[in-house]
C-alpha cells in the first residue's frame, strides 16, 4: 500500500494509492500518523486521485485524521474524488466536516 | 421468481479476502450489464458485509464466510453468511453511527451504506450462531 506525501504551506498532502478497506486501512493509518508526527502540519489534504474504492473503513481513517488536525485548529480537505468515493462520503455526512475541492491548487488556496 | 443463475463462494475470514470477495461478486453480476454506479454500489455493500463478518462476527479469529448469489431476471440477491458471534440487538446494530467497536475507529456506518446502496437489506442473526445478511437490488432495465 503506497502513501505519498508532499508538504506545501504548512499543509500535508496525502496521496493514497489503491483501495481503502479494512485490509489496507491499518497500514494507511499508521503511515499518515507517522508523517503527521514528523511534520506537524496545520492542515491535511487527502488526494484521492488513485483511489478507486473506499468503504466505511476508509471513512473511519479519514474522520480519525480529521480529529487529529482539528485538535490543533487545523482543517482537512479532499481532492480528486471519484464518484464511488463521493457517494460513500455523502452518505456518511462528511460534507459537514471535510470539504472537497476540485484539485490541489483550489484546496491549497481555500483552506 | 425463477433463478437464472447462481454462484457459491467460501473463504477464510482473512482481511485480504475482502477485495477478492467483492470482485468475485462484481464479476458474477456483470452478466446483467449493470451501470458503473450500480456495480460500485453492490461492491461496496458486499465489502461492508464481509468486513463485518471478519471484524465483528469472528472478531478477527479464523472462521469460514460463504457467499451465495442468485440472479433472477434483473434482480440480484447476495447472501453473506458467517458462523460467528451473532448480533444481540439487530435494530440497534442497524442504526446509523452505532458501533460496538469505537476503539477501532469504526464509524458505525456499514449498515447505512448497505441500506443506501441496495434495495433491501435483511439481517438474520442469533447470538452464538452467526449472521446472515441478505442484500437485493434490481438493476435498471437496459
Ligand atoms: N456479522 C456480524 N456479526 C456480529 N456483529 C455484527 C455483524 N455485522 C454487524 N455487527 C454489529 O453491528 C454493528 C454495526 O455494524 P456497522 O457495519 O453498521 O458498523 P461498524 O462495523 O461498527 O462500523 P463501520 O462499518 O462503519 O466501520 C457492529 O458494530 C457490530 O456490533
Ligand atoms: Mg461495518
Amino acid at each position: 500500500m503506497n502513501v505519498g506525501f508532499d508538504f506545501i504551506n504548512n499543509k500535508l498532502i496525502i496521496r493514497i494509492d489503491g483501495d481503502i478497506d479494512h485490509h489496507t486501512c491499518d497500514e494507511i493509518r499508521s503511515k499518515i500518523d507517522n508523517e503527521i508526527m514528523r511534520r506537524n502540519p496545520k492542515d491535511i489534504i487527502f488526494d484521492m486521485k488513485n483511489v478507486n474504492f473506499m468503504d466505511s473503513s476508509g471513512i473511519g481513517v479519514i474522520i480519525g485524521r480529521y480529529k487529529l488536525v482539528m485538535a490543533k485548529s487545523g482543517v482537512a480537505a479532499m481532492i480528486n474524488v471519484k464518484p464511488q468515493i463521493q457517494r460513500v462520503y455523502d452518505i456518511c455526512g462528511l460534507k459537514k466536516i471535510i470539504p472537497i475541492y476540485e484539485n490541489e491548487i483550489q484546496a491549497v488556496k481555500n483552506i | 421468481m425463477r433463478i437464472d443463475n447462481e454462484m457459491r463462494l467460501e473463504f477464510l475470514s482473512k482481511s485480504q479476502n475482502e477485495s477478492f470477495a467483492r470482485s468475485v461478486v462484481a464479476a458474477f453480476i456483470a452478466q446483467l450489464d449493470p451501470t458503473i454506479d450500480e456495480l460500485a454500489d453492490v461492491k461496496t455493500a458486499v465489502s461492508e458485509a464481509v468486513t463485518n463478518a471478519i471484524i465483528h462476527g469472528y472478531e478477527c479469529q479464523s472462521g469460514h464466510i460463504s457467499i451465495v448469489s442468485k440472479i433472477m431476471g434483473r434482480t440480484v440477491e447476495i447472501e453473506i453468511f458467517d458462523q460467528g458471534k451473532g448480533i444481540e440487538n439487530i435494530d440497534l446494530a442497524r442504526q446509523p453511527l452505532y458501533t460496538s467497536k469505537p476503539e477501532l475507529e469504526r464509524s458505525g456506518m456499514g449498515f447505512t451504506v448497505m441500506e443506501t446502496f441496495m434495495d433491501h437489506v435483511e439481517v438474520v442473526s442469533q447470538p452464538g450462531m452467526g449472521t446472515t445478511i441478505r442484500l437485493t437490488k434490481t438493476f435498471k432495465s437496459m
